[in-house]
C-alpha cells in the first residue's frame, strides 16, 4: 500500500526525474541550466548532485543541435528528457521534432524508436512578455508521431512524466509554472498515470468542463462558484491531448449534455476547438447546448499585468459564461 | 596506388553497384516507374566507397537525400533499396520513406534525412548514445556542402567539440563544376566562406582536404579520422572534393553518360558534350585505370565485376517492379512505436 503526501507540482516532477534516472541508466536529461544551476524554475534541482554531469547535461544555447543530437541518441538508445527552457522556445526545435523525432517510427517502418521527452514551462501570469508566456502546445497536436501532455495536478505530474519517459515514443510534456508551487496529494514510490486517460476531477450533473493543464484548476474554481447558484459542474481533465480519451468526455457530457472547453492556449484553431467539435461529433444526439470554446486571448501576451491578466480564462468568467449556457442565455 | 589488391577491388566494387544502381534509378523514373523528386550520387562514389570501405560492421551512418550510394555502397540489399524507391511493401521502410529516407539499421544507418542538415544533428547524437555506452564505434555523418549553410550542422559542431564525440563528418564537396542557378542550373552552395573547413576548424575539429575521386586519398582519410574518433580525440571533419556530375546538375536529375568501362583505357570511346567530366572526373573510370596501372587487376578482370554488378541491379529492378504495392490498411501502422 503506497502513502501519499502533500507535495509541490515541482517536486512531484523531479520525484518522477529521480526515480526513473535511479530505475534506468538510459534515462538522461539535456538542457539549458539545468546542471550545477538546477534549472531557471529551480525545477532541476538536486539532479546535477546525485547523477552528476555526465546524465544531467548543460547544452550550449543550441536548442536546435542539441535537440537533434537528443533524437540520435534516442534512436541509439538513451532516453533523453530534453528541456526547453519556455514553451516558446519549442519554436527552435520544431524542424527536429516535427521531421525527424516525430516521423522516425513510421518512416524506418518501426525499425527505429525515439523514446524521449520534451519538458516545457508555459503559462500567463509571470509578467515575462510575448515572447516568454506563450502556451503552443496546440501546435504538437497537430503532428501525428508525438505524443502531447499537460498535468494539471502535482500527483497526475509525477506519474505523467514516469509514462513519458517510459513511453516508447515522444511525448511533449507540458508544464505550466504557474503551477509549480501548487500543493496536492502525490503516491510515494513507483506511481504511473498511463497517458491517453481523462480524469474526472470533480463529479457533477449539469454541465461539463473540459479543462487543460492550470485551467483545471480555474475549471475547479469555477464550479465552486456555479455550485452556490446550485449549477452542478462536472471537470474533467484530458490529461493527454494526443492520444485523446474522447471516450470519457462523451461519456460525460452524455450525462450532462452540456460542455464547456477551456484551454490556457490561443484559441484560434487551437486545442478547443479541436475538442469541441470532437465532443459535439460524438454527442450530437445528447447536447442541450452548442459546446463553447474558451481560451486565452488572440493577441501577443502582453507585459502589463493589468494587460496580460486579460488574456487569460479566469474562474469568475468561465463560471458567468457556463451559467449562461445553463440557463439557456446565450 | 598505394590501397592494397584486396582493399581497392573492394572498393570498386561498391563504385559499380552505386553506379549501375543510380543509372537504374533513372532509367526506371523515365519509365515512369515511380514519381519523386530523387537524388543521384553518380561522381562522388569514390567518397562514399572508400569511407565506406573504412568503416567497422558496427558504426553508424547518417545520410542525406542523395543516400542511394552510402546504402548501396554499405552493402545494403540492392532489391530492397530499389523497392522502396519504387514504394513497394518489400522495400527497407515498407514504401513509406521512398527515395528520401532509405534505412537499413541493420547496416548501422540511422533514418536518413532529406531536411538539408538534419543528418548532423542525428549523426551527432548517435556519436553521443555511442560515447555514453562506452562502445568503441563511431558515428558518420554524410552531408553535402549546402548543409554548411544550416545553423544546425553548426550548432553541432561546437557540441560535438565540447563533448569530444567520437562522429566523423563527410562534406561531400559537389558544387565544383555545378551549372549555378543563375545559369539555369540548380544548385550550389551560396556561402561567404572561402574555405568550408575553416568553420569546424574554429571549434578546434580537425579537419582532412581530400580529392573526392581519390580512392587512396579517402580511404586514408577516413581512417585516420575513424582512429583519432575510436582513440577519444573527438570529431573529425573531412571535405571530399567531386567535380559535379552534368546529370545532376538539372533540377531532375538526367542520363547524361552512360558507364562504358572500356572508356577507362580507350579514350576514342568517349565523346559528347559532357566528354570532358567523362574524360577527367569520372571517379569510376578513374579508378579502372589506376587497379590496372597497379597491376591489382587486369581489364577483363574488371569487366568481370561490371558485368556482375549489372546483373544484380538488373535483378533489383526486376524485383522492385514485381513486387506489391503496400497493403492500404497499412497506412497508420507505425504512426506510434
Amino acid at each position: 500500500m503506497t502513502s501519499a503526501r502533500s507535495v509541490t507540482y515541482r517536486a512531484a516532477v523531479l520525484e518522477a526525474l529521480f526515480g526513473e534516472m535511479c530505475r534506468d541508466d538510459s534515462v538522461i536529461m539535456m538542457g539549458e541550466d539545468i546542471g550545477a544551476a538546477g534549472g531557471v524554475f529551480k525545477q532541476t534541482e538536486g539532479l546535477f548532485a546525485k547523477f552528476g554531469s555526465d546524465r544531467v547535461i548543460d547544452t550550449p544555447i543550441s536548442e536546435s543541435g542539441a535537440f537533434g543530437i537528443a533524437v540520435g541518441a534516442a534512436m541509439t538508445g538513451q532516453r533523453p528528457v530534453f528541456e526547453v527552457m519556455f514553451g516558446d522556445f519549442i519554436t527552435l526545435i520544431m524542424d527536429q521534432l516535427v521531421n525527424q523525432a516525430a516521423k522516425v517510427n513510421y518512416m524506418s517502418a518501426g525499425q527505429f524508436d525515439v523514446p524521449l521527452v520534451v519538458r516545457t514551462a508555459v503559462g500567463i501570469g509571470s509578467n515575462l512578455g510575448p515572447q516568454h508566456s506563450q502556451s503552443l502546445h496546440a501546435w504538437l497536436t497537430h503532428i501525428p508521431g508525438l505524443k502531447v501532455v499537460m498535468p494539471s495536478t502535482p500527483a497526475d505530474a509525477k506519474g505523467l512524466m514516469v509514462a513519458a519517459i517510459r513511453d516508447n515514443n515522444p511525448v511533449a510534456f507540458f508544464e505550466d509554472r504557474m503551477l509549480y508551487n501548487a500543493r496536492g496529494e502525490v503516491p510515494d514510490g513507483d506511481y504511473v498515470v498511463p497517458i491517453g486517460c481523462a480524469d474526472v476531477k470533480r463529479p457533477g450533473k449539469d454541465i461539463t468542463l473540459i479543462a487543460t493543464g492550470r485551467m483545471v484548476q480555474t475549471a475547479l474554481a469555477a464550479a465552486d462558484l456555479l455550485a452556490k447558484e446550485e449549477i452542478s459542474a462536472e471537470v474533467v481533465d484530458p490529461r493527454s491531448l494526443v492520444p485523446l480519451d474522447i471516450e470519457r468526455l462523451v461519456d460525460s457530457v452524455k450525462k450532462t449534455s452540456r460542455a464547456v472547453v477551456v484551454d490556457g492556449g490561443y484559441r484560434q484553431y487551437g486545442v478547443t476547438g479541436e475538442i469541441a467539435s470532437s465532443v459535439a461529433e460524438h454527442a450530437f444526439d445528447w447536447l442541450d447546448a452548442p459546446v463553447i470554446r474558451i481560451g486565452g486571448a488572440d493577441v501577443p501576451i502582453p507585459f502589463s499585468k493589468t494587460l496580460e491578466l486579460l488574456t487569460l480564462p479566469n474562474a469568475e468568467r468561465l463560471a458567468r459564461e457556463t451559467a449562461a449556457l445553463v440557463r439557456g442565455e446565450r | 596506388m598505394t590501397l592494397d589488391r584486396r582493399t581497392s577491388l573492394s572498393i570498386f566494387e561498391r563504385m559499380l553497384m552505386i553506379r549501375h544502381f543510380e543509372e537504374a534509378v533513372i532509367r526506371l523514373y523515365k519509365q515512369g516507374r515511380f514519381v519523386s523528386h530523387y537524388h543521384i550520387y553518380i561522381g562522388q562514389e569514390a567518397t562514399g566507397a572508400a569511407v565506406l570501405e573504412a568503416l567497422g560492421d558496427n558504426d553508424l551512418i547518417c545520410t542525406t537525400h542523395r543516400n542511394h550510394g552510402h546504402i548501396i555502397g554499405r552493402g545494403c540489399d540492392p532489391n530492397r533499396a530499389m523497392a522502396e524507391i519504387l514504394g513497394r511493401a518489400t522495400g527497407f521502410n515498407g514504401g513509406r520513406s521512398g527515395t528520401l529516407h532509405i534505412s537499413d539499421p541493420s547496416r548501422g544507418f540511422l533514418s536518413t534525412s532529406a531536411v538539408v542538415g538534419g543528418c548532423g544533428g542525428l549523426a551527432t547524437g548517435a556519436a553521443y548514445g555511442l560515447k555514453v555506452k562506452r562502445e568503441p564505434h563511431v558515428s558518420v555523418g554524410f552531408f553535402g556542402d549546402g548543409s554548411l549553410e544550416e545553423g544546425l550542422v553548426i550548432e553541432s559542431f561546437n557540441i560535438a567539440a565540447l563533448w569530444k564525440l567520437p562522429v566523423v563528418y563527410v562534406c561531400e564537396n559537389n558544387s565544383a563544376g555545378a551549372v549555378g542557378p543563375q545559369h539555369g542550373g540548380y544548385p550550389t552552395a551560396i556561402t561567404a566562406t572561402d574555405s568550408f573547413t575553416r568553420l569546424p576548424a574554429a571549434y578546434g575539429i580537425h579537419c582532412l582536404k581530400v580529392d573526392g575521386t581519390d580512392i587512396n586519398a579517402v580511404h586514408a582519410a577516413a581512417s585516420e579520422a575513424i582512429a583519432r574518433c575510436r582513440n577519444g580525440n573527438g570529431p573529425v571533419f573531412i571535405e571530399a572534393f567531386t567535380m559535379r556530375w552534368p546529370g545532376s546538375s538539372p533540377l531532375w536529375p538526367e542520363l547524361a553518360t552512360v558507364t562504358d568501362l572500356d572508356a577507362a583505357w580507350d579514350s576514342t570511346r568517349i565523346a559528347g558534350p559532357h566528354a570532358d567530366w567523362s574524360r577527367h572526373h569520372d571517379p569510376l573510370l578513374r579508378v579502372a585505370r589506376e587497379l590496372v596501372a597497379a597491376g591489382h587487376a587486369t581489364r577483363d578482370e574488371l569487366k568481370a565485376s561490371d558485368k556482375n554488378a549489372r546483373d544484380r541491379i538488373a535483378a533489383a529492378e526486376k524485383f522492385a517492379i514485381d513486387s506489391p504495392m503496400p497493403a492500404p490498411a497499412t497506412v497508420g501502422d507505425h504512426v506510434f512505436a
